[in-house]
């Protein structure tokens, strides 16, 4: 199995902070996709192209092909196009992208201009999500380097290619992370979610064609460009191109971001992180909060790409990898968790902002003592009502939690239920989620 | 009724956008005003429009869907702790049950001397970093154990 990675080779949380600068990226090699475009006149088409070779898939949650996606874009449309960029990563385990947009700012940069050349754009946006604000203070240097250098404006490098691009900032809303909510809030209004089709790539920003990629999947383009699709393909594996940056949090030694080819088998990520803290391993949720949960032994068999995870009843999402360990009561994760969505619903669609609630509230009663030997039954019908009923996929995001939790934990609810207490010891749980540091982090404030 | 520094500042971000399009800086520009005025009173918010081009009814409805913007008065320090999760089990908590103890408050509650308010977050996207938490939504605390909380609790209050 390869060991390469294209993200962020060489760039650690100790020294990364150092090395964003244009300078530093073109060391790396960077700027040099971009360049070769350009002088040799690589027709749009054949980008497209190379994309597709590559079975790159969209990093943001959903995993649709990038190359199919920007193929898209009606070729014979006159007038503006815009190329966004989805770095809102709000979805609760996710916190990939912020490593790539503070040690390697430009190669999201490059990804993007290429796009923009690859569908015709000459403009784009980087929406990114307003809590970490040193992001989008470290975006806006890094696009003022690209400016000053000529990598963006009018005439790049001397060619007939000009790009724009610019960065907008989220102030706290989940749900802008969902595309069309994500435009809706670049056209500066509430961010929320737009009826599907039309899609974007025929209505998306400002009513005009529009590609909206993750920050990852653009990050990934330059060395897709420089190396060829097919290479990219045969770092993963078929179907599921490529490394995919994985954000894996909770009971494992070192939390953090791990760069890993698509296909490695989760225990070898688990070791990379160091292992389990203290306890044995519970249960993981391999794709970001939204995703089932899947118990220890059926996590243990998979390998991390999309079709694995899949086949195991669950998703690969985001790639954001939370681990729990025997200390984790699961109502009380589960109703963390429902809490969110609900409290994230953008109230659009009565089945979402009435059963987000609902979900919460049963879940909460059981939790606390007070659940009725019907309330599984219920759990399973008010998910029922909301699945596939929805204008976005945060219905579907707050529903499958719940089937997930009960289905592979029925034994804990159904105790909670009886007992009006929990099947795991509160001290064992206390002693669980106490205050734990990464070792050698050094606080930063 | 904001500074010409912030509007200056406003300017900078409309012009990100095609001409016709200056509601696009809406949110930038709520959270330009509210950094000037600490919270967004309705005139803010008015004022912010007015100077957009757009309907005030618009911006006040950006303003209550994205929950940093504040809509009420605030301590001199806004302190959110996240508590989803990835970051409860890891301490997020913990430590915003040590900071409810420390400052006497609840969430959604301000000390009596006005210094700080605690919200409860939901992920900021930073979670392999907890305990985490942001102050005045701009500076994000990282691996933040007890120790670090006093330690930061007494650098706000100094
Ligand atoms: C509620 C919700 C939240 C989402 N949050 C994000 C996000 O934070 N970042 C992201 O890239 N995609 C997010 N997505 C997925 C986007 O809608 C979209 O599929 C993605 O940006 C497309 O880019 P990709 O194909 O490169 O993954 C979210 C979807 C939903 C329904
Ligand atoms: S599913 Fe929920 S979040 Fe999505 S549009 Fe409907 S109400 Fe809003
Ligand atoms: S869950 Fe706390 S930062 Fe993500």
């Amino acid at each position: 199995m390869s060991t390469q990675q294209i993200l962020l080779a060489g760039l650690d949380p100790n020294t990364g902070d150092q090395t964003w600068h244009l300078a530093d990226y073109v060391k790396r090699g960077g700027y040099a996709a971009l360049k070769k475009i350009l002088s040799e006149n690589i027709p749009p088409e054949n980008v497209i192209n190379e994309v597709k070779k590559s079975a790159l898939r969209g990093r943001g949650g959903a995993g649709f092909p990038a190359g199919l996606k920007w193929g898209f874009i009606p070729k014979a449309y006159q007038g503006p196009r815009y190329i966004c960029c989805n770095t809102d990563e709000g979805e609760p385990g996710t916190f990939k992208d912020r490593d790539l947009m503070r040690f390697n700012p430009h190669q999201v940069i490059e990804g993007m201009i290429i796009a923009g050349y690859a569908v015709g754009s000459e403009r784009g946006y980087n929406y990114i999500h307003g809590e970490v604000w040193s992001l989008y203070k470290r975006f806006e240097e890094a696009l003022d380097e690209a400016r000053a250098a000529g990598l963006l404006g009018q005439k790049i490098l001397g060619s007939n290619f000009n790009f724009e691009l610019f960065a907008h900032h989220g102030y706290g809303a989940y749900v802008c992370g969902e595309e069309t909510g994500l435009l809706e809030s670049i056209e500066g209004k509430k961010g929320q979610p737009r009826y599907k089709p039309p899609f974007p790539a025929n209505y998306g920003l400002y009513g005009r064609p529009t590609v909206i990629n993750n920050t990852e999947t653009f990050a990934a383009v330059p060395w897709i460009i420089i190396n060829g699709g097919e290479k990219y393909l045969e770092l993963g594996k078929p179907n599921n191109g490529g490394t995919k940056l994985f954000s894996v949090s909770g009971h494992v030694v070192k939390p953090g971001v791990y760069e890993v080819p698509m296909g490695t088998p989760f225990p070898v990520l688990l070791e990379m992180c160091g292992g389990m803290r203290n306890g044995k391993l519970k249960a993981v949720i391999p794709g970001g909060s939204s995703a089932p949960v899947l118990p220890a032994d059926i996590m243990m068999d998979c390998t991390l790409d999309y079709d694995s995870i899949a086949k195991a009843g669950s998703m690969l999402g985001s790639g954001a990898v939370i681990v729990m360990d025997e200390s984790v009561c699961m109502v009380k994760a589960l109703e963390r968790l429902s809490y969110f969505y609900f409290e994230e619903s953008c109230g659009q669609c009565t089945p979402c902002r009435e059963g987000t609630g609902w979900l919460y509230r049963v879940v909460h009663r059981i939790e606390h003592g007070l659940g009725k030997p019907e309330d599984l039954d219920l759990l399973n019908s008010v998910t029922d009502n909301i699945m596939g009923r929805t204008i976005c996929a945060l219905g579907d995001a707050a529903a499958l939690p719940v089937r997930s939790f009960t289905k592979h934990f029925k034994s804990e609810f159904e105790y909670h239920i009886e007992n009006k207490k929990c099947l795991v010891p509160p001290e064992v749980q206390r002693e669980g989620s106490r205050i734990y540091v990464t070792p050698n982090r050094v606080p930063s404030c | 009724m904001l500074s010409q520094e912030t509007l200056k500042k406003i300017d900078r971000e409309i012009a990100k956008y095609p001409a016709d399009q200056k509601q696009s800086a809406v949110m930038a520009a709520l959270a330009l005003a509210q950094e000037e005025k600490g919270w967004l009173a309705q005139e803010t918010i008015a004022c912010v429009a007015e100077y957009l081009g757009m309907a005030p009814m618009a911006a006040y409805e950006v303003a209550t869907f994205y929950n940093m913007y504040d809509l009420a008065p605030v301590g001199k320090y806004k302190l959110t702790v996240c508590t989803n999760l990835p970051c409860a089990l890891s301490g997020g908590v913990h430590v915003a049950d040590y900071l409810k103890q420390k400052l006497g408050v609840d969430f959604n509650e301000t000390t009596a001397d006005g210094m700080f308010t605690l919200k409860e977050g939901e992920c900021l996207g930073v979670c392999g970093d907890a305990p985490v938490m942001l102050v005045n939504n701009r500076r994000l605390c990282s691996y933040m154990a007890t120790e670090e909380i006093d330690k930061l609790l007494a650098e706000l209050k100094s």
